[in-house]
């Protein structure tokens, strides 16, 4: 009674555990795209909006035009940004996604390497009008250098460095930073009586890794060589990061309690009037939803070293940012998929849903639409075509993006802290990170 | 009835008695077989799969294809064991952090579970409003009930620091919650507040099984309440604790959710709990075969630690039933 009681629990305890710790997936063949369903397609879109209904209200008329025109139904679902890569993955390795998918541009040679996705070959350009009808650097952010893109860009995005004009008034500040040295500067003139200059989303690992990005790029150094090793702890980029976490510990005009911050909480203390600047991307919405009105904020390109202008080279002030279409390779219903990119990235409806979504078309015809010359528009635009620069389209990128944020989130923390942020601490993170990528 | 059709009745009853015989025997069996075959599918395969994954090189690069994926043996074993490189030294230390946070949240978790209930038991007006009270942590959606938290412990804007710093002056200036080593203790708060009503609710079921004649008895021979408690109270819910202890040790190791929605993909070194660490591993650096053999270590430890409690649990139960 005893032994059987004993494997009982034996048996029930190994159950629990199998719970605790199993993992699968499953793997289907060398699928290409077929027809076997050319009357619907699933598509899984980016929540691009203030939140899902929003989304859901956004697409839900334009899915139903092209329902209209072509008789295809898209069944669609808005996955939050949080769930989208491992939802990705989780279809990669079982064979059961969407047909259409949105994916962040950053991560696609990382999925490009999983050989997922369709490859953007002359052909299937074609079937949705070519190649050239894209800017060239939204295409550079849409997979590996020399090889066929993994994707269609379908909003563009960059960085800008925004300016709350009635703090900048109160503090008798006439126009925004150009140069870094100038925005310490400036910085610590308004950083005083609880009030900060700078904001920054110090727990969120993209946007560390954004700006350390341009850092590098402005220190003239890169974080992967042209081999796509990792060279993440050389001088230049150990400068370029503890530039960045400097701007808390030693310069003063980022809050502490920004080190902690990774729900855009920056920009509602900017709304509040509690920071003066913040860089972001495509931040107007963002502050329209919190309370401010147009007129309240400016806009101007984000600051490079002393002595240079924004341009390609050492002065890169942004990264590429923006959403990307792909299409999963094994697709039931390819000319539908195709037909439904060449849809979304049509003159019309790229005019149509980066007006909403606050965004730069990635289609030249539809950049050149009178919406996106208002002012905050124009600096971005500008941005993304003379001074922006994508991210290393690497397979490593993902991993590189945790590594290396965490490496700067753990930096703020020690800056916040009251601790020493000096060259060895910053060179110790960037090898740590660099020695987790070599597994 | 001649010999031959006595015979017949004899094979027939006999035939009867054996399908009843067989029938009785394969009836649990038939019943379990539904439970066991869930069993088999949705734990004992993938735990398999699991397994199969931690010795091969699992990457992005081969994941359409992973049983496919290149047969590397132990090497995703000695890497994650390897305390002289990144990833074992990681391990290691994710896993020390693990072991002394589940020994104060189970213990904490008890004692107040227990102390509780004890205290339920006398009866006293709005008994039953407190008793609802002390399960709503127990009843709100872990999600919600742990992001409140994280506002709640946000440096500038939270109520912790409100309350400790702006109104009772206890610190000298607003304390940082979510980040360095006081991430520790924000995790261990929400970790016992989540889990308390759990062991309070099972021992208060234990304790309505006690006679109160064996209290009455004990007061009328002098013992006072803590005598009462440790000579009544603690003995007769002993098999319960024994159960309760396991699986909150269990559930506290693997918390997952907890870490997840309180400090997002990447926790701070203080509050790496392993869960999170075999997550960040293998879904955000991609590294599947290798968070597949840290899962793997994960459930032998855990199988030894479970063994172990069970049999020392069981050798004590003998003891006191002899």
């Amino acid at each position: 009674m005893r032994r059987t009681r004993a494997a009982a629990a034996a048996v029930v305890t190994a159950s629990l555990l199998a719970a605790a710790t199993a993992c699968g997936g499953g793997s289907t063949g060398d699928e290409g795209g077929s027809n076997t369903a050319p009357k619907e397609l699933t598509y899984w879109a980016s929540n691009q909006g203030p939140d899902i209904a929003a989304d859901q209200a956004t697409l839900g008329p334009e899915l139903k035009k092209f329902e209209e025109r072509t008789g295809i139904k898209v069944k669609l679902e808005v996955v939050p940004w949080a769930d989208l890569l491992n939802r990705i993955l989780a279809a990669t390795a079982s064979g059961q996604g969407p047909d259409v998918l949105n994916i962040g541009n950053t991560w696609s040679s990382s999925l490009q390497a999983t050989g997922a996705l369709l490859p953007w070959n002359a052909e299937n350009f074609e079937a949705i009008g070519g190649r050239d009808r894209f800017v060239e650097s939204a295409i550079g952010s849409a997979g590996a250098s020399g090889q066929d893109p993994a994707a269609v860009p379908l909003y563009s995005m960059s960085y800008a460095l925004y300016y709350n004009k009635k703090m900048f008034r109160e503090a008798g500040i006439a126009k925004p930073p150009a140069t870094w040295d100038e925005m310490v500067t400036t910085g610590q003139k308004l950083s005083k009586d609880g009030k900060w200059a700078l904001g920054a989303e110090g727990s969120n690992l993209s946007n560390n890794i954004h700006q350390a990005f341009v850092l590098s790029r402005q220190h003239g150094a890169a974080f992967f060589d042209q081999a796509g090793k990792p060279t993440f702890d050389t001088p230049a980029n150990v400068e370029a990061v503890k530039q960045y976490v400097d701007l808390m510990a030693k310069d003063k005009i980022i809050a502490p309690g920004n080190a902690e911050y990774d729900k855009n909480q920056s920009l509602q203390d900017f709304a509040n009037n509690k920071t003066a600047m913040v860089l972001w991307q495509s931040a107007a919405s963002s502050f329209k939803a919190h309370g401010m009105k147009e007129g309240d904020w400016g806009v101007a390109p984000v600051p490079v070293p002393a002595g240079g202008a924004p341009g390609q080279g050492r002065n890169t002030n942004s990264m590429v940012a923006g959403i990307n279409m792909a299409v999963f390779k094994n697709t039931d219903n390819i000319d539908g998929a195709l037909r439904f990119v060449k849809f979304m990235t049509s003159d019309e409806e790229q005019k149509l849903l980066n007006k909403t979504y606050g965004s730069i078309p990635p289609v030249k015809a539809a950049q050149q639409d009178q919406a996106f010359a208002t002012e905050d528009l124009t600096v971005l635009r500008t941005t993304l075509g003379t001074s922006a620069a994508p991210l290393p389209q690497v397979p490593e990128e993902s991993q590189f993006e945790t590594a290396v944020g965490t490496a700067v989130k753990e930096l703020f923390a020690d800056a916040a802290a009251g601790r020493a942020v000096t060259t060895e601490s910053v060179k110790a993170k960037l090898s740590k990170a660099q020695q987790q990528m070599a597994k | 009835m001649t010999s031959a059709t006595a015979g017949r009745v004899r094979r027939t009853t006999a035939r009867v008695r054996r399908t009843g015989r067989l029938r009785r025997t394969a009836l649990p069996y038939l019943l379990l077989l539904p439970a066991l075959l869930m069993e088999l599918l949705i734990h004992l395969i993938p735990m398999v799969m699991g397994i199969l994954m931690s010795f091969r090189q699992l990457t992005q690069f081969v994941i359409r294809h992973w049983s496919r994926a290149p047969w590397t043996g132990f090497d995703n074993y000695s890497l994650a064991v390897d305390v002289n490189a990144p990833v074992g030294a990681d391990l290691l230390r994710s896993f020390l952090t693990t072991c002394q946070f589940t020994l104060l949240s189970v213990g904490l978790c008890w004692l107040i579970g227990t102390s509780a209930a004890v205290f339920m038991q006398d009866t006293f007006r709005g008994r039953g409003v407190l008793r609802a009270l002390f399960l709503v942590p127990y009843a709100l959606p872990v999600y919600a009930a742990v992001i409140t938290w994280g506002f709640m412990f946000q440096r500038d804007n939270g109520l912790v620091n409100h309350v400790l710093h702006d109104q009772l002056g206890m610190s000298g200036e607003h304390t940082f919650w979510l980040l360095g080593d006081n991430s520790f203790w924000a995790l261990l708060i929400v970790s016992v507040w989540k889990g308390w009503p759990f062991a309070f609710l099972i021992v208060m079921a234990a304790l309505q099984n006690i006679p109160k004649e064996l209290y009455e008895a004990a007061a009328l021979d002098g013992a006072g309440t803590w005598q009462q408690i440790r000579r009544i109270t603690l003995p007769s819910i002993g098999p319960v604790n024994q159960v309760l202890v396991l699986v909150l040790f269990l559930w506290t190791f693997n918390d997952f959710n907890t870490p997840f929605v309180l400090f997002g993909k990447s926790a701070p070194q203080a509050a790496d709990l392993i869960s999170i660490h075999i997550y960040q591993a293998s879904f955000v650096t991609w590294n599947f075969g290798t968070g597949s053999a840290m899962s793997v270590l994960l459930l032998l430890f855990l199988l030894l630690v479970t063994a172990l409690y069970l049999l020392v649990t069981s050798r004590g139960r003998s003891k006191a039933d002899a």
